[in-house]
């Protein structure tokens, strides 16, 4: 019998792909590139306090001296002055869904996000290129006390006080050059405020759609959950494909406080000729707990480590992550903890998949601080790669400065198993459900995580990414 | 024509040859054992049968049901309604024993099946082979003892009712009570008057309360011997060593 090889075609994109013709003058953007005329405009157009403006114009400076980052994938392939970083439907955000636009409440309809909104969700932002297009967040959580906002209603409203007090306070725009060109340039964005002991019962969500060839897409997310508060916080990314280059030049910060709460969850879809350069870090005070679950299948070169301090006393973090890289695809996916206080502890569980040539690499960085005495850590994580073209590094960094830590570590690198591959098929499962299979029970860990509705949308993706194997 | 017709078959793993010329036959309800020191090519022949791609046909023909399989992938094969009780399970994560053979029957039958009508044949099933009802929701074989995927590879054989089962060293392993319980599911299977086996073993043990019509004894690849039920017994007391093992 002739040895089979099999082969598992590209993506059907086409439940992402799709975008509808658009009449230019609909649309107001700024020109192509970076300068401060630019930035100046972007700042005009939004409205910025004096003090945002400021922030803008050094973060512009900032930006043109740090360098690109060499130590990893490659970004070559972005021009900055190619990129066009603002571009704002004429309409303005609404509150009520018939509000929004018809061409723009389809995309999100085909994304399944009001639906998502009327079943499982406590509120709702939905970010169609620079803008916040729609808003809304149900009465009971507005009752507790429960701010979700678009950051420019923020900024320019009654709680710009809280924002300049916390804006890239964590991630400062001397970060690395892409932090200091969203520092520039960002726009959009969520505001999020739980005020203390307040347990909001159902998850807060922003959906972040890109849909202009050639732009970029900066959205700051900002929230801060006060002491005793607990908050599920979800966000969806999806973008149709372009055969020129698009950047996404997020930042997103989480302030945790005493023995507060929060769950931060990713399904990031982009399309594949986006650079994903975002940037997302938590801070947790005593006793905090902060959760990090991560799905990366989309871009075409992701540079993705979310960051966790703990600060305080007794805080805690989980970050559970799943990359799948397939053909054109670099994703550098990982994640960063500083520990610092006393018995902290934290766990690092990550899976990824390669597959058609994809690249995947695994980066992660543990520093566990003098003072963190009696503290835990557990790195673990897992590849499995799919053909013998594909790519798979783990690169795990620790640095532990004392001699009370208790540190695990644990890497897996395989293959998919031929063995397993033929045991399920002499069931009568073809070869391409099989593998399948064994992809979705590898993933199995971090579905488990996610809200059914997202771990539906993740199998479906591996699904998706698995048709077309030929026996 | 019989269920299964082998004609001179080769096969080579790693351009070595294991097995050279076997001719077998095996008819409908008719059950087969093919015992043979370690190392004889047993298991590559029951691998061979069931269509693993390490396992190369080098020469020769597999006919079942009158088709000619020699080229069809595993599944084709287990559609067409062969199967095959592996030595060594395997583990497979995310998805539960129970909803595993679901998807295996519906995959191999195309038809849907009631869920109640479901469960109720699987729970019948797990109990002749006096498995613990949890398992069925645990993943395929995660974690099992060695029994335990044994006794779940017969649970697969009873609920997926294949016209032609291989149970590839199904004893190996496993102590007195676990191969007693064994036994009676695969006596369950032999209830079925069409279901046809062909039980690979070195050992005699899961035999002994076991109808058998014909035993054959694999030695360095080639099949040196061929008998009914009784031969099963004469190796039981005498060993291969009168086949030049």
């Amino acid at each position: 019998m002739a040895k089979e090889r099999s082969e598992v075609k590209d993506i059907d994109r086409s439940l992402y792909d799709f975008r509808y013709e658009e009449k230019e003058e609909d649309f107001y953007k700024v020109r192509e590139g970076l300068t401060p005329e630019i930035v100046r405009e972007i700042s005009r157009e939004k409205h910025d306090p004096e003090w945002m403006l400021e922030f803008r114009l050094k973060s512009l400076d900032i930006y043109n001296e740090l360098k690109i980052p060499e130590w990893g994938p490659d970004i070559s392939g972005l021009n900055m002055d190619d990129i066009v970083t603002y571009v704002r439907s004429k309409t303005g955000m609404q509150a009520a869904w018939e509000d929004v636009p018809s061409d723009i409440k389809d995309t999100f309809e085909k994304l399944g996000i009001p639906e998502a909104e009327r079943t499982s969700l406590a509120g709702v932002g939905a970010q169609y290129d620079s803008e916040l297009v729609y808003h809304n967040v149900k009465e009971e959580v507005l009752a507790q006390g429960v701010i979700y906002t678009d950051m420019e209603s923020a900024l320019t409203g009654e709680y710009e006080g809280m924002v300049r007090e916390h804006f890239m306070k964590l991630v400062p725009p001397t970060d690395h050059k892409f932090a200091a060109l969203h520092g520039a340039v960002w726009s959009g964005g969520s505001f999020v405020y739980v005020p203390p002991g307040v347990k909001v019962e159902i998850p807060l969500q922003s959906y972040f759609r890109l849909n202009a060839a050639g732009a970029g897409q900066f959205e700051h997310t900002l929230i801060i959950v006060s002491e005793g508060a607990d908050l599920h916080f979800i966000e969806g990314c999806s973008a149709p494909k372009y055969n020129v280059a698009n950047l996404h030049a997020g930042c997103v910060e989480l302030f945790v406080g005493k023995n507060a709460r929060l769950r931060y969850s990713t399904i990031e879809n982009w399309s594949k000729n986006m650079y994903n350069l975002n940037t997302k870090r938590a801070i947790c005070e005593e006793g905090a707990s902060m959760e990090w679950v991560s799905g990366s299948f989309g871009s075409h070169v992701s540079y993705l480590y979310p960051m966790t301090i703990l600060k305080g006393n007794d805080s805690h973090c989980e970050f559970t992550g799943i990359t799948f890289a397939g053909a054109g695809q670099n994703l550098d996916t990982g994640a960063k903890i500083v520990q610092l206080g006393e018995r902290t502890s934290s766990f690092i569980n990550t899976k990824s998949i390669s597959k058609s040539g994809g690249e995947s690499t695994f980066r992660s960085a543990l520093t566990i601080r003098e003072g963190a005495r009696d503290s835990k850590a557990s790195v673990s994580c897992a590849s499995l790669m799919l053909d013998d073209i594909s790519r798979s590094d783990t690169i795990p960094a620790m640095d532990i400065r004392t001699n009370e830590a208790d540190v695990g570590h644990e890497a897996k690198i395989g293959r998919i198993s031929d063995d397993a591959v033929f045991y399920l098929m002499s069931r009568g499962i073809s070869e391409e459900d099989a593998k399948a299979m064994i992809v979705s029970g590898f993933a199995d860990n971090v579905s488990k995580e996610l809200p059914l509705e997202y771990a539906v949308e993740m199998n479906n993706l591996i699904q998706l990414e698995m048709k077309g194997a030929i026996g | 024509m019989a269920l299964l017709e082998i004609k001179d078959l080769c096969v080579s793993v790693d351009d070595s040859q294991i097995l050279k010329n076997i001719t077998l036959s095996i008819g409908k309800g008719e059950t087969h054992v093919l015992m043979g020191p370690n190392g004889a090519g047993k298991s590559t022949l029951g691998n061979a049968l069931m269509g693993n791609p390490a396992y190369e046909i080098t020469n020769g023909s597999i006919y079942f049901n009158g088709l000619d399989i020699r080229n069809e992938t595993a599944d084709k094969r287990a559609k067409a309604g062969m199967f095959m009780s592996f030595q060594n399970p395997l583990e497979v994560p995310g998805i539960t024993l129970s909803s595993f053979i679901r998807n295996a029957i519906i995959q191999k039958t195309g038809e849907k099946i009631r869920f109640s009508e479901y469960r109720k044949e699987l729970a019948a099933d797990m109990k002749i082979l006096n498995f613990d009802t949890p398992y069925k929701d645990r993943d395929l074989n995660v974690g099992f003892s060695g029994g335990e995927k044994k006794k779940a590879e017969i649970l697969q054989l009873l609920m997926l009712k294949p016209r032609f089962a291989i149970l590839d060293e199904t004893d190996s392993g496993l102590d007195v009570d676990a191969v007693r319980t064994v036994s009676a599911g695969i006596r369950e299977y032999q209830k079925n008057e069409e279901g046809a086996l062909l039980i690979i073993t070195h050992s005699t043990k899961i035999l002994e309360s076991l109808h058998v019509d014909y035993t054959h004894v694999l030695v360095r690849g080639e099949i040196v011997a061929n008998g009914d039920g009784s031969l099963v017994e004469d190796i039981n007391e005498n060993g291969f060593d009168r086949f030049g093992a």
